[in-house]
């Protein structure tokens, strides 16, 4: 495989095929459209239970419009369905489960017949929280390659689209954001575990994915480490703090109509503001009592399921988009992310090189890692302790925000339960590259984006979270200061 | 004024839900591992969610009412034993990161695909394939009984053998718990929770004694998730983290360390909570809608929480000098 | 018999400490130093056992690493590394059964490294002990404490939201009560927890905490605290205990009895090792001194002799090594400066509560 690395075409073809082998044709389709992309009423989203899509597809990969195909659940549910050629058609179904999609081959254009043989019924099996896929190609040419060793038109099963796969489609088809569909909300359809042969440029593009995420995580996680380190505090409200960033900066943009940029901008100065309020009204009363940690870690979890209240109240249970637009597909080195995707690593590394910088070449950051080391000497030595947590605090929302905002635009959609369902990752992180230490942040988020990208490959992509919080507990069992911790006398 | 009335009714209905027995329960388990051995359990909702699947699995798996019960018991033991067994020689936090880990996975392994076929998905498992066993225990006579305003079918999902059922686990709980803690072995646990150091120094296998205060309190749990389903399907997604912190408010509000802190809030909690909420409805209704009403609510418990430790962290029955907390 | 007996405990007089003992007697003591001399005054007549260690030690060389006639804890080529730094690294040590053994040295010489590393508290890159003939090496500290080395902590460990009665019962070794499996048949234990309830009242008594039993630990004094650890560590029935710094942060007040209570455990027939800076208190009451510099024993011997050793008086005293080491001046100035905080706290503490 890996002398097929000058000819990108070729590895591209040879991943398809290795795809196709694997009787996944759904892989050459684009990702479902979301909400803001496709005309009401045929679109769907999984956040409610389970949506079913209908693609037909000519021989180059083309929605073919005015197809008419049927979806059943075979007792009373029973919809129908007409294709368009600028979005995915799809619909949500009232539970999980299997359905049958009949296509009405009489309603396909006269130039893009069905093959000779091929099925007009496919059963699918819709999932909650995904999007199942039947896929039809139909037209001339479509025993070309690479779909030769598949039947013309297969079966799909539930979140068909192996990350990899669904972002090889969408460079060769006008497509949405590769992998982006669902967020990173409730099991998002990137990987499939009945797609088990992978190949290496699959591995590639989810390392790349992997990156990606982890960069995204170490942004929320360094701000979480920092506060553990400057105060011994646990802040199980910092889930809520990145999806305040992300709902912020969508109100900011779709409420108020600020431009993108200024969005971001607004999100992150009022996230910064919460900061220092919170540390203001809350933290630096409470440290002045001297309340125990682990009383203070209870706070937190209060404060936590107020803010995520107070944030449904405002953007309810749907899944938003900040940016509407569709997302550009990208190549670099061999791995396909959206612009948007590229950008904000980009941005991501900025920050981090910026905060590894503050942290050790500035008079505040380097009293900060003086406070974590030692409260008692720093405070001994003339730095004020309580302005190092502040700075901490608001740097701590901020880039929190900033995290949610990125995640939100890269994976396309957030909602409510966003920094939820990263929070647990954060720890994981955190706990992996060692608790309070400044670097391991760093390091355990990669090392947790790599985990869950990279897990899609094996396991259903609704345990890819899962896989991560094992390897936590994995590693607790072996090195329990974590990678870059410093063993402390235990047990 | 039959307005208020009905939301009385309600609030009083929430006093005997067999809901409120659950979260009691739960909390009872909690309480043995917080208030008396300082561990920080985040992960009640995941032994819960086990115990509910151990025993509607085996249930419909043909399995008679106790044996299913003892199936949920198992299943909490054997993942008090897998969590603990690597945390519980670590810092208290570990075990807080690593428990509130440990029952998402919970909760997504039973709602993924792969054990589909056992536990239903996403979708669980509908209360009608596994509570025949337990209504077919059922001593009351068929029909329907009236106490006060209060009025439920006499067997069945929301009826009052459940309502018994559960108290009266729950009282069994207590009486458990209440010879536990005034023996030796809660001593012990007490010692611990002070300062494992000590204990240690005293001769005292402190793993093991914590490890027995997490099996024991997240069996309790187990058996909290069956009393919890059995009103109701198994939905996974009903008992996440939401389900954890609430068990937190509510044995910080009944006060921890105490023997019927979990009971007492438990029955306030709950009771407050619907009160809170019809009256929203009721009075705001007009205002704002009903889901308004349920956030609004959700938010106002999670302000509670934050409340009630800064200003009485030994809650409403705790001893001021035996706060809750370590004041070291 | 009195004085003659007396001076054999503080030993021959000092060039700089020309005070003959006994002086300080009737002062109510205000300085821990003084609050020492008092004890050795009023110390009771020696009893059997210490003349008999003090007779079996006298043939012993004070050289480091010398055998003792009975060693009841040898300690063989233990380190311990904290990165790049070595804080204990101890080639041979042995210990003399019911004698007091004092730990001493400056700051950092690695003393509560090295008492960590014997109770199974933390664990050594590499070496080997025997503590009775058996190897207790890489043990857990329970199990430390179950094989008869118990310990107490520099700071404190009451377990304060316990009473003191509470945190004795603790303390009792075997109780069938404390297995889950009877701990809720109180019928099965109900017998074991009076007889260790007697025990516990008796020690107390000794210990004059008797009258405070019901009280929650946390309210205690930190003078009373110390008592209550050394009270709670006898009631696991102890062949050897463990002191770190017995004496820190305690009201001089309360100092003559702690040390008398030290004595009397040796009286008893245990045998006691412990960690201290107040030289008063080493001289007085230690039939053996081991001290400790940088990690490693630098010298070992009888109080009267040890404290003149040149390795003592350079790793102690650098510059100052014509003063002599039981001056109060030589206090640790860290040891005062705890010493009034604890006094201030407990006035305040006191005031507070009328």
């Amino acid at each position: 495989m890996t002398a097929d690395r000058p000819h990108r075409r070729l590895a591209w073809r040879r991943l398809l095929t290795a795809l196709a082998v694997a009787a996944v044709p759904a892989m050459l389709t684009a990702p479902p459209a979301t909400a803001d992309t496709a005309p009401p009423g045929t679109d769907c989203t999984p956040d409610g239970v389970a949506c079913v899509a209908v693609l037909v597809l000519d021989a180059d990969n083309g929605r073919v419009p005015g197809a008419q195909a049927t979806i059943t659940d075979g007792a009373d549910f029973s919809v129908e369905v007409t294709t368009s050629a600028d979005a995915v058609t799809s619909v949500e179904v009232p539970t999980s489960g299997g359905y049958t999609v009949e296509l009405d081959p009489a309603s396909l254009p006269a130039d893009a017949p069905l093959p000779e043989g091929a099925p007009t019924s496919i059963d699918v099996t819709a999932q909650t929280g995904s999007t199942a896929r039947a896929a039809f190609r139909v037209g001339a040419g479509v025993q070309a390659p690479p779909a030769t060793s598949a039947p013309p038109s297969g079966t799909t099963t539930p979140g068909t689209e192996t990350g990899a796969g669904g972002e090889a489609g969408s460079g060769t088809t006008a497509g949405g954001e590769p992998g982006t569909d669902g967020g990173v909300v409730d099991a998002p359809p990137e990987g499939d575990a009945s797609q088990r042969a992978f190949s290496l440029a699959q591995v590639w593009q989810q390392i790349g994915s992997g990156l990606r995420f982890g960069l995204l995580l170490a942004l929320a996680s360094i701000g979480l480490n920092l506060v553990f380190g400057t105060t011994g505090l646990s802040n199980f409200a910092h889930g809520e703090q990145v999806t305040l960033g992300a709902a912020l900066a969508f109100i900011s943009v779709h409420v108020w109509g600020l431009p993108l940029w200024l969005g971001i901008l607004a999100s992150l100065a009022l996230c910064a503001a919460t900061g220092f309020a919170q540390d203001a009204g809350i933290w630096r009363p409470l440290r002045r009592r001297g309340t125990p940690v682990m009383q203070l870690m209870i706070v937190t979890i209060g404060l936590s399921i107020a803010l995520q209240f107070l944030i449904q109240m405002f953007i309810g249970g749907r899944s938003l988009r900040i940016v509407s637009s569709n997302p550009v597909p990208l190549r670099i080195a061999g791995i396909t992310l959206s612009e948007a995707s590229w950008v904000a690593m980009g941005i991501a590394v900025v920050c981090i090189l910026g905060i590894a910088w503050w942290l050790t070449r500035t008079r505040i950051g380097r009293a900060t890692r003086a406070v974590s080391d030692n409260p008692a000497l720093a405070a001994a030595t003339g730095i004020d302790p309580d302005k190092i947590v502040r700075i901490v605090w608001i740097m701590s929302t901020t880039f929190a925000a900033l995290s949610g905002i990125l995640v939100g635009i890269s994976f396309g959609s957030f909602n409510w339960s966003l920094g939820m369902q990263l929070l647990l990752l954060m720890f994981a992180a955190v706990t992996l590259g060692g608790l309070g230490t400044a670097y391991g942040a760093l390091v355990g988020s990669i090392l947790i984006g790599l985990v869950v990208e990279l897990s899609n490959l094996v396991i259903p992509s609704d345990l890819r979270y899962a896989s991560a919080l094992v390897i936590l507990i994995l590693v607790l069992l072996v090195r329990p200061q974590g990678l870059l911790g410093r063993r402390e006398r235990i047990g | 004024m039959e307005e208020f009335l009905r939301i009385l009714t309600q609030a009083l209905a929430e006093l005997v839900a067999p809901s409120t027995a659950a979260y009691a329960l739960a909390a009872i388990g909690l309480n043995l591992h917080f208030g008396y051995t300082g561990l920080l359990n985040m992960g009640q909702a995941g032994f819960m969610l086990l115990g509910a699947y151990g025993f509607g699995i085996a249930t419909i798996a043909g399995a008679p009412f106790l044996v299913a019960l003892l199936v949920a018991i198992a299943a909490g033991t054997v993942f008090a034993l897998l969590l603990g067994i690597p945390t519980l020689k670590l810092r208290g936090d570990y075990l807080a990161i690593v428990t509130i880990s440990a029952a998402e996975i919970i909760r997504w392994l039973g709602r993924s695909t792969v054990f589909q076929e056992w536990t239903g998905g996403a979708s669980g498992l509908l209360g009608n394939s596994f509570k025949h066993t337990f209504h077919e225990l059922s001593f009351l006579p068929d029909g329907r009984t009236a106490v006060g305003p209060l009025e439920y079918i006499n067997t069945g999902s929301d009826s009052w053998w459940t309502r018994l059922f559960a108290w009266g686990l729950v009282l069994l709980a207590l009486l458990f718990v209440w010879l536990l803690t005034r023996s030796p072995w809660g001593r012990v646990l007490k010692g611990i929770r002070e300062d494992e150091d000590a204990v240690r120094a005293l001769g005292k296998n402190v793993f093991a004694y914590k490890l027995q205060a997490l099996v024991i309190g997240g069996a309790l749990g187990s058996l909290a998730g069956v009393l919890y389903v059995l009103p109701r399907a198994i939905t996974p997604d009903s008992m996440g983290r939401t389900m954890t912190f609430f068990v937190w408010t509510v044995l910080l509000l009944g006060g921890a360390a105490t023997l019927f802190g979990p009971v007492l809030g438990s029955m306030l909690f709950f009771s407050l909570y619907m009160l809170m909420r019809t009256g929203m409805r009721a009075g705001l209704g007009d205002v704002i809608g009903g889901t308004q009403v349920e956030q609004l609510g959700g938010m106002l418990v999670g302000v509670t929480l934050m409340l009630l430790v800064i200003f009485r962290p030994q809650g409403i029955l705790g001893n001021k000098r035996e706060l809750a907390f370590n004041v070291r | 018999m009195s004085a003659d007996e007396t001076t054999t405990v503080t030993g021959a007089p000092t060039p700089a400490d020309g005070t003959p003992s006994g002086t300080t007697v009737q002062e109510t003591p205000t300085t821990a130093a003084e609050a020492v001399e008092a004890a050795a005054a009023q110390a009771a007549p020696e009893s059997a056992e210490a003349k008999q260690v003090a007779r079996d030690l006298s043939f012993v060389e004070g050289r480091v690493g010398v055998p003792k006639p009975d060693a009841i804890l040898t300690v063989d080529g233990v380190q311990r590394r904290f990165g790049g730094m070595t804080a204990v690294d101890v080639d041979h040590l042995e210990v003399q059964r019911g004698a007091i053994t004092a730990l001493i040295g400056p700051n950092g010489a690695g003393k509560t490294t090295l008492f960590n590393l014997l109770t199974g508290f933390d664990q050594p890159n590499q070496g080997q002990w025997q503590f009775d003939g058996r190897s207790i090496a890489g043990k857990s500290g329970a199990a430390v404490a179950r094989a008869g080395m118990v310990r107490t902590f520099q700071l404190t460990k009451a377990l304060n939201r316990l009473t003191v009665l509470q945190n004795m019962l603790l303390a009792q070794p075997k109780h069938p009560g404390e297995r889950f499996w009877l701990s809720w048949l109180p019928f099965t234990w109900a017998a074991q927890e009076r007889a260790a309830t007697e025990k516990a009242l008796e020690i107390l008594a000794r210990f004059k905490l008797d009258t405070k039993k019901d009280d929650f630990a946390g309210s205690l004094s930190g003078g009373q605290r110390k008592l209550l650890e050394m009270a709670r560590a006898l009631m696991t029935d102890p062949t050897m205990i463990m002191l770190d710094e017995p004496m820190a942060g305690v009201n001089p007040a309360l100092v003559q009895s702690l040390l008398g209570h030290v004595q009397a455990l040796r009286d008893e027939g245990m045998t006691v090792l412990f960690v201290e800076h107040d030289m008063h208190a080493v001289r007085h009451i230690s039939d053996w001194v081991v001290v400790m510099a940088e990690g490693r024993v630098v010298a070992e011997g009888p109080p009267e002799t040890v404290m003149q050793d040149q390795a003592v008086v350079d790793a102690y005293l650098g510059a100052h090594h014509d003063t002599d080491l039981g001056d109060d001046s030589l206090l640790d100035p860290a040891v005062l400066a705890r010493l009034e905080a604890e006094d201030k706290g407990q006035t305040e503490r006191e005031e507070r509560k009328r």
